[in-house]
């Protein structure tokens, strides 16, 4: 793959990525949260198209239009989650929609496709029963019916993303034990995770991308994890961060031994006003998780949370926001915004009742609210009655923050708060956020990218696996440290 | 605002009004008989029980979900109604009665939606059936028939020249429209429809909202069959056959999006005079009541194609 570019609205997403990798080779791909690793399989997998750039395989330019012609060039990828159908049996999972023909067209020949079913996974050396339910399979059994349909249209590449992070050890080393004899048989395999230890048990040679850019590859026989630790972070701090301000001022929230089974493990820690806290971790870490059930999205299993000093209980969202919370979701389309609907509807939705006297509501005093937040947060519009589903990312992005700031929120959790925006539009978000810590408010600012992290948090709490695994000082913490902390691997001596 | 930014803002609304006016132009030059005072009369008269279901459906689906028992519960309650009216009951207490029967079988519908997870299809089409059975089973399957003058004033009688009905469903679109403009409950109902999981991380009660939503529709469906009853001068255990349908119809030609949160309570009244309009002009011009099925069917056919390619064009 050579000079692979990638954009979309306000992101470069890809930059001219290079990536050249062989046959017989365990190539992993190495990089934080959004430095394009999943984009740029994904335009292998003829999933996106690229705006630039060429692919060759066998010395021969493909096209890769959309995921069949990848599939015919012999790319197989399998993603984080999984792509099977539960109620099918393993036999059609690993035929579907390539059955062979049975003695009428539309009929299949089940006996020749369960046959070819067990000897497809006998190769890969697993004892599947190739009747049996998908959804009666384990993680690691439907991992390998994974591995066993890529294999089965003669894949010469094949993508992993993220393979072992439902596994156990043991499965983990059988997967290894599969993916060594694929790599004996010439098929080279694409490898994405995050879990230092296991690239260089697995790997021969590792690529490191950041912000949509290659910026190294090497044999991994010859180099440490420091080294792959420093080209992932790489980048001098050049945003500008505004400067903090804030006065701290008493506590705002306390969180005491909050666990949620699976997810969340003995979760401590406390927000004062003024101050802003960062949460920093890898994807899947319990980040999100966390935010969601301090706001009383998901249910707790033990932990109590104090707000200004009181003890709280908080079953729902709609209570949370009463006691003075505000979340900023990760995922604005999804959980941020009523997309077919307005901006005056959008910022007035978390609190009508400050626009309702006697039960009416009036638009005019929500639109005169809304109009002073766009105003202030720069929304660029035509007008208050733009559906919000026609903004730009950034602008969308600032409707949500303008729904929480209409409301004197005294806890904001901010998740991700400029994923997906252009440059001007992060800025200003930095900046506002600073401004909101200076009015007294106290922020708990989740993000995948450590410079956002390092250059706004007076404080920074790194979680590893649902557990609080550091806290640093701000301004005391290298970028180094924090992604040994986040990777949950001691940093070195 | 000035007329045509209000026509580009509302173009679905006028896009429905203009192929009324349009339906309307075409039938009175078919047909002598269509623009006549005691036929628009007709036409209202007959587009009523519709349009009043039609503005509880119309709430349903902007919050995402479907009613399909409407029609049953319009049955139920007019039998309980009916049974008031000769038990002696006075006329307000009987329709209370109707009334909170209808709404008790919406908050049946709700409670199951919200807090059993149930898919508003499943849950309304048992009800469907539950409510159908129940009419018929206190009324042994047989009509209930003969009130009081009192009580079919509701039908017969007329203020300034317009008969009651109509005067009814005047009412009911207007704090319709009012609600779900003009208060919490109906932007809820919207953002619902338009984006449950970001409503609920904003504090919007969505349980109570859709127990409420599927409430009023049952108590909607109710207030339809006091008009029915009054007319007939009789309920019956089979009313409101498929009126469900009638209903999603209108609501859908009047705009309302089947996915939620986009449509208007006076698209609905629109919708809904469309169909009574076409009914009443192909009966005019002598089509058979099949032919009229056929047509109807493809009509509604073509508003939701429309708006789907309007919708298209615009990505």
């Amino acid at each position: 793959m050579r000079g692979i570019a990638k954009r979309y609205p306000g992101v470069v997403a890809l930059d001219g990525v290079d990536l050249e990798v062989r046959r017989g080779e365990v190539h992993v791909l190495l990089g934080e949260n959004g430095a394009g690793k999943s984009t740029l399989m994904k335009v292998l997998a003829g999933a996106v198209r690229r705006d630039a750039g060429e692919v060759r395989i066998d010395g021969e330019a493909v096209a890769l239009g959309d995921p069949r012609a990848a599939q015919r060039a012999g790319v197989s990828i399998i993603y984080q989650e999984f792509n099977l159908v539960p109620h099918l049996s393993v036999a059609d999972n690993l035929y579907l929609g390539r059955e062979p023909r049975g003695a009428w067209p539309g009929l299949i020949d089940q006996k020749t496709m369960v046959r070819d079913a067990s000897r497809q996974l006998a190769a890969l050396g697993v004892s599947i029963d190739p009747q049996a339910r998908v959804a009666d399979l384990g993680v690691a059994e439907q991992q390998m019916v994974e591995v066993a349909k890529a294999l089965s249209i003669d894949a010469r590449i094949l993508v992993m993303d993220e393979p072992t992070s439902a596994l156990t050890e043991q499965e983990i080393e059988r997967l290894f034990t599969v993916i060594r004899s694929l790599r004996a048989r010439g098929v080279a395999v694409i490898y994405i995770s995050h879990r230092m230890e296991e690239l260089f048990q697995i790997g021969d040679r590792v690529t490191v991308m950041r912000d949509g850019r290659h910026v190294g590859t090497r044999v991994l026989a010859d180099c440490t994890m420091d080294e792959l630790v420093r080209l992932m972070v790489g980048r001098a701090l050049t945003e500008q961060f505004p400067a903090r301000t804030a006065r701290q001022g008493e506590e705002a929230l306390r969180v005491e031994g909050l666990c949620r089974r699976g997810v969340l493990h003995d979760i401590s820690f406390s927000l004062r006003r003024g101050e802003v806290v960062g949460l920093a971790g890898l994807m899947g870490s319990g980040r999100t998780e966390l935010a969601r059930a301090i706001f009383g999205a998901d249910p707790i299993d033990a932990g109590r949370i104090w707000l200004r000093g009181r003890a709280v209980t908080i079953r729902s969202p709609r209570q949370a926001i009463r006691e003075g919370l505000g979340f900023l979701t990760e995922d604005r389309k999804r959980q941020g915004l009523v997309l077919c609907r307005d901006i005056e509807e959008n910022t007035s939705l978390a609190h009508l009742d400050r626009f309702t006297r006697a039960g009416v509501l009036s638009p005019r005093r929500a639109a005169e609210t809304a109009g002073r937040l766009t105003t202030e947060l720069r929304v660029k519009t035509p007008g208050l009655g733009q559906r919000v589903v026609n903004l730009s990312g950034g602008n969308q992005q600032k409707v949500v923050l303008a729904k929480w700031l209409c409301r004197e929120a005294d806890v904001l959790i901010f998740d991700e708060p400029t994923r997906g925006i252009d440059v001007g539009a992060k800025a200003e978000i930095y900046q506002l956020i600073q401004r909101l810590a200076g009015e007294g408010r106290a922020i708990l600012m989740i993000s995948s990218e450590l410079p956002e992290i390092l250059g706004l948090s007076d404080r920074i709490l790194v979680m590893h696996r649902g557990h609080l695994a550091g806290e640093f000082r701000g301004g005391e913490v290298t970028p180094e440290q924090l992604l040994h902390c986040a990777l949950g691997s001691p940093p070195a001596p | 605002m000035t007329l045509p930014r209000f026509l580009v803002a509302n173009a679905r609304q006028a896009g429905t009004v203009a192929v009324f006016l349009v339906l309307c132009l075409v039938l009175s030059v078919l047909t002598p008989h269509f623009l006549t005072t005691s036929n628009l009369l007709n036409v209202a008269q007959q587009t009523v029980i519709n349009a009043v279901i039609a503005v509880g459906l119309t709430y349903v689906i902007l919050s995402g979900g479907i009613d399909l028992s409407v029609g049953s519960v319009l049955a139920l309650a007019g039998v309980v109604l009916a049974l008031a009216l000769q038990a002696g009951w006075p006329v307000p207490l009987a329709i209370g009665a109707c009334l909170v029967v209808g709404a008790a079988c919406g908050t049946v519908n709700g409670l199951l939606v919200a807090f059993g997870r149930l898919p508003p299809f499943i849950a309304t089409l048992g009800l469907m059936s539950v409510a159908r059975g129940g009419a018929l089973l206190v009324t042994d399957g047989r009509p209930v028939s003969g009130f009081d003058a009192s009580f079919r004033w509701l039908a017969t009688g007329e203020v300034l020249g317009i008969p009651v009905p109509v005067w009814c469903m005047l009412a009911v679109y207007g704090v319709a429209h009012f609600v779900l403009k003009r208060t919490k409950f109906g932007r809820y109902v919207v953002a619902i429809g338009g984006n449950e999981e970001a409503s609920l991380l904003s504090g919007v009660p969505v349980a109570a909202c859709k127990v409420g939503i599927y409430a009023l529709g049952g108590g909607l469906a109710a207030a339809a069959s006091v008009l029915l009853t009054a007319r007939l001068n009789s309920a019956q255990p089979i009313a409101g056959l498929s009126y469900e349908l009638d209903a999603i119809a209108a609501t859908v030609i009047g705009g309302t999006s089947l996915m939620g949160g986009q449509g208007s309570v006076f698209g609905t009244l629109v919708g809904a005079l469309i169909m009574g309009v076409l009914r009443n002009g192909l009966n005019l011009l002598g089509v058979s009541s099949y032919v009229q099925q056929v047509v109807i069917g493809a009509v509604i056919i073509a508003a939701v194609l429309l708006d789907t390619v309007f919708k298209g064009s615009k990505r």
